[in-house]
C-alpha cells in the first residue's frame, strides 16, 4: 500500500518535470510580454518532430538532441521576430488569437509532413541502467534530472552572465534598460528562443512515455500552463515547484480518486479550487494596487 | 439624410436580404446559413462576457455543449415539445453559467482563462463519461430527426429551421443591446474598466459578473441547442477545446465589444475553413492559421473596429471639409 503510494508519487514526480519545463517556458515569455503563449506545446511537439527526424536520418541521439535545441531555439528566435513583431502594440487577445493561429498552423504542419500516424521515440537512458529502481523506470530517474539540470542551467543564465541580467533588465523596466543601451527587442526575441529550447527539452522528454503525434503536447501544455498559474506566474521558481506539484496531484487523482478517463478533469478542478482560495498562486506575491 | 434613417432603412435591407436566403440559396447553403446565424447567437453571448464585461472564456464550448446536449436529451426522451427544449436548454446554460460565474468571479485574466479552458478540455471526457451513457449515448452521441416545418407552409425542414433561427437571433439581438445600452450595460463597462471605481459607485461587481456568465451563457446554450437542430446530431467530439478557441477567434475578427460583429465572426468561423480546405487538401488548418495571422495584421480591433474607425475618419472628413467652405 505505502509502496503502491510511493510509486505513485514519484513518478508523478518524473511527469511533473515535464510539467516544470513546460512551465518554466510559459513563464520566461510572460515576463517579458505578458503574454501566455498558447502554442508553446504545438511549438514543443514541432521540435520534437525535428529531433525524431534527425535520430532517424542516422544521428547519435545526444547530437540530435542539442541540434534540435539549436533549431527550436533559433525558431523561437525567427517566430518572435516575424510572426508576433507586428502585433507588439495590439490588444491581449488579437494576441492571443495570433497564438492560436500559429497553433493550427504548426499542429496542421507536423500532421502533414510527418503525417498523424503515431511514432514511437527512443529514451536516451537504457532500461537495464543500474539508477532503475522499481519505483522509477531509467526514464524517470533521467526525465528528472535532466528537468533539474535546465532548471538549474537557465537559474544560472539568469543570476551570473551579462545577458541574463540584460533580459531581466529589458523584461522588468523596458524604458531604463534601453537609456543603458540594451537592445530590449533583440532580448524579447531571446527569451522567445529560450523558451522554444526548454519546450524542446520537455517534448523530447515526453515523447518516449506519450508517442509522437501531432497532438501530443496538448494535455502537457494545459497541465504546465496551470502549473504556471498555480507557483505564481511571475516567479520562475514557483512555477517550476507547480510544476512537481501538478504532476503528484495528476497521479493521485488518477489513481486513487477516480480512473483515468476524469483524470484530467480532476486535476484541473482541484488546481481550479486552490486557485479560488489563493488567485495569485501558492508562491505568487499579491499585487496591492493603489487607486 | 438623417444617419439614424439611413441606419434603419439598412437595417432593413439586411433583414429582406436575410428572409431571401432560403428561397435562393441550395440546400447546403441555407445549412451554412443557419449555421452562421447559430455562431452569431453564441458569439454574441461570449461578446457581452469578454467583450463588455472584460472577462475572458477559453470555455464556452462547454456552454453550447451543455445547450446542444440539454436540447438532443430532451427530444430523444420525448420529455418536451421540439420548440420548448430551446428555452429550457437556455434556462439551464443560465444557471449552469451563474453557478461556475460565482466563484469565477474571484478570477482574473489569466486564471480565469486557465478556469474557462479547464471547462471545455473537460467537457468531452464528461460527456463520454460512462456513469452519464443512458442519456449522452457516451461517444456515440445522440442522432436526431430535423424538426417538420407546419403543414401549412410551404417549405421544406431546411428551410424551416432557418427561418426559426432567424427569429430567434433578431429577438435575442434586440433583448441583448436593450441591456447593453441601458443601466446594467454601463454597469458592465464600468467593470470591465475599472472594477475598483465601480466597486466604489456602489456596483456590486461579483454579482454583476456572475449574473453576466449566466446570460452570457444562456445565449451560447440557445445557440448549442438550435445548432443540434441544424446539425441534427450532438456528438461529445464536436465539442472539443478547440470549438472554445474557435469562438475567441469568432469575437476578436468580429469585433469586440460591439453588437454587429458577432455577425462578422460567424461568417469567419462558418466560412473561412471551408475555404481554406480548398486552398489546401493537405494541410487545411495551415492557411486557415495564416489567414487567422493575416486578418488581425490588418485588423487588430476586428472587422467592427475598422468600420468604426472609417466611419470617424469620413464623418472627421466631412467636418473638414464644411469647415473650410
Amino acid at each position: 500500500m505505502m509502496q503502491a503510494l510511493l510509486h505513485q508519487i514519484l513518478s508523478g514526480l518524473a511527469n511533473g518535470g515535464i510539467y516544470a519545463s513546460v512551465a518554466l517556458a510559459l513563464v520566461m515569455i510572460y515576463q517579458s510580454t505578458h503574454h501566455v503563449n498558447f502554442a508553446q506545446g504545438e511549438m514543443a511537439m514541432f521540435s520534437t518532430y525535428i529531433a525524431w527526424a534527425l535520430i532517424q536520418a542516422g544521428l547519435p541521439y545526444w547530437l540530435a538532441f542539442f541540434l534540435t535545441l539549436g533549431f527550436s531555439f533559433a525558431a523561437g528566435v525567427a517566430i518572435e521576430r516575424i510572426v508576433l513583431r507586428p502585433v507588439a502594440n495590439a490588444p491581449v487577445l488579437s494576441v492571443v488569437v495570433v497564438f492560436i493561429g500559429l497553433l493550427v498552423i504548426l499542429n496542421s504542419l507536423a500532421g502533414w509532413i510527418f503525417s498523424y500516424m503515431i511514432k514511437s521515440f527512443p529514451s536516451p537512458f537504457p532500461s537495464d541502467a543500474w539508477y532503475g529502481s522499481p519505483y522509477l523506470s531509467p526514464h524517470e530517474v533521467g526525465m528528472i534530472a535532466v528537468t533539474l539540470a535546465v532548471l538549474t542551467l537557465v537559474f544560472g543564465f539568469f543570476r551570473f552572465t551579462p545577458l541574463g541580467l540584460a533580459m531581466r533588465a529589458a523584461a522588468q523596466n523596458p524604458a531604463s534598460a534601453r537609456l543603458v543601451g540594451i537592445r530590449v527587442g533583440w532580448m524579447l526575441a531571446f527569451g522567445w528562443g529560450l523558451a522554444g529550447a526548454i519546450g524542446a527539452v520537455a517534448g523530447m522528454m515526453a515523447a518516449p512515455t506519450l508517442y509522437l503525434d501531432p497532438n501530443m503536447m496538448t494535455g502537457v501544455v494545459l497541465y504546465g500552463f496551470a502549473a504556471a498559474l498555480l507557483g505564481g506566474i511571475d516567479n520562475a521558481w514557483g512555477a517550476a515547484a507547480g510544476g512537481f506539484i501538478v504532476g503528484v496531484a495528476e497521479n493521485l487523482a488518477g489513481a486513487y480518486l477516480v480512473g483515468t478517463e476524469l483524470k484530467l478533469t480532476v486535476a484541473l478542478a482541484i488546481i481550479v479550487g486552490v486557485l479560488v482560495v489563493r488567485p495569485a498562486g501558492l508562491f505568487g506575491r499579491t499585487l496591492i494596487v493603489r487607486v | 439624410m438623417k444617419p439614424t434613417l439611413l441606419r434603419s432603412l439598412g437595417l432593413s435591407l439586411l433583414l429582406a436580404l436575410a428572409l431571401a436566403v432560403p428561397f435562393v440559396a441550395s440546400g447546403y447553403q441555407i445549412f451554412q446559413a443557419t449555421m452562421v446565424l447559430v455562431y452569431a447567437i453564441a458569439l454574441f453571448g461570449l461578446n457581452i462576457l469578454t467583450g463588455y464585461n472584460g472577462q475572458i472564456s477559453l470555455g464556452h464550448g462547454a456552454f453550447y455543449a451543455i445547450g446542444a446536449y440539454s436540447a438532443a436529451i430532451l427530444i430523444d426522451h420525448q420529455i418536451v415539445p421540439d420548440w420548448a427544449t430551446v428555452p429550457i436548454a437556455g434556462a439551464i446554460c443560465l444557471v449552469v453559467g451563474y453557478l461556475f460565474g460565482r466563484p469565477a468571479a474571484r478570477l482574473a485574466g489569466l486564471y480565469l482563462a486557465l478556469a474557462t479552458f479547464a471547462l471545455a478540455v473537460a467537457t468531452p471526457q464528461i460527456l463520454k463519461y460512462r456513469g452519464f451513457e443512458h442519456w449522452t449515448g457516451g461517444s456515440q452521441g445522440i442522432i436526431l430527426d430535423k424538426p417538420d416545418p407546419p403543414a401549412f407552409l410551404p417549405i421544406d425542414a431546411d428551410q424551416w429551421l432557418y427561418l426559426c433561427c432567424l427569429a430567434v437571433t433578431l429577438v435575442l439581438f434586440v433583448l441583448g443591446r436593450n441591456l447593453l445600452r441601458g443601466r446594467i450595460g454601463r454597469a458592465l463597462l464600468a467593470i470591465r474598466d475599472h472594477p475598483i471605481a465601480a466597486a466604489s459607485m456602489g456596483i456590486d461587481t461579483a454579482r454583476y459578473k456572475a449574473m453576466t456568465f449566466g446570460v452570457s451563457a444562456a445565449y451560447t446554450g440557445i445557440a448549442g441547442a438550435l445548432g443540434t437542430f441544424a446539425a441534427a446530431f450532438a456528438s461529445p467530439d464536436s465539442f472539443d477545446a478547440f470549438l472554445s478557441l474557435r469562438f475567441l477567434v469568432g469575437i476578436v475578427v468580429g469585433g469586440l465589444g460591439s453588437i454587429s460583429g458577432a455577425f462578422f465572426g460567424a461568417a469567419f468561423i462558418e466560412f473561412v475553413p471551408n475555404l481554406a480546405d480548398r486552398i489546401s487538401k493537405a494541410a487545411p488548418w495551415a492557411i486557415y492559421g495564416v489567414l487567422l495571422i493575416l486578418v488581425i495584421y490588418l485588423m487588430p480591433s476586428g472587422v467592427a473596429g475598422l468600420i468604426r474607425a472609417m466611419t470617424q475618419k469620413i464623418n472627421r472628413d466631412k467636418e473638414t471639409i464644411r469647415e473650410e467652405t
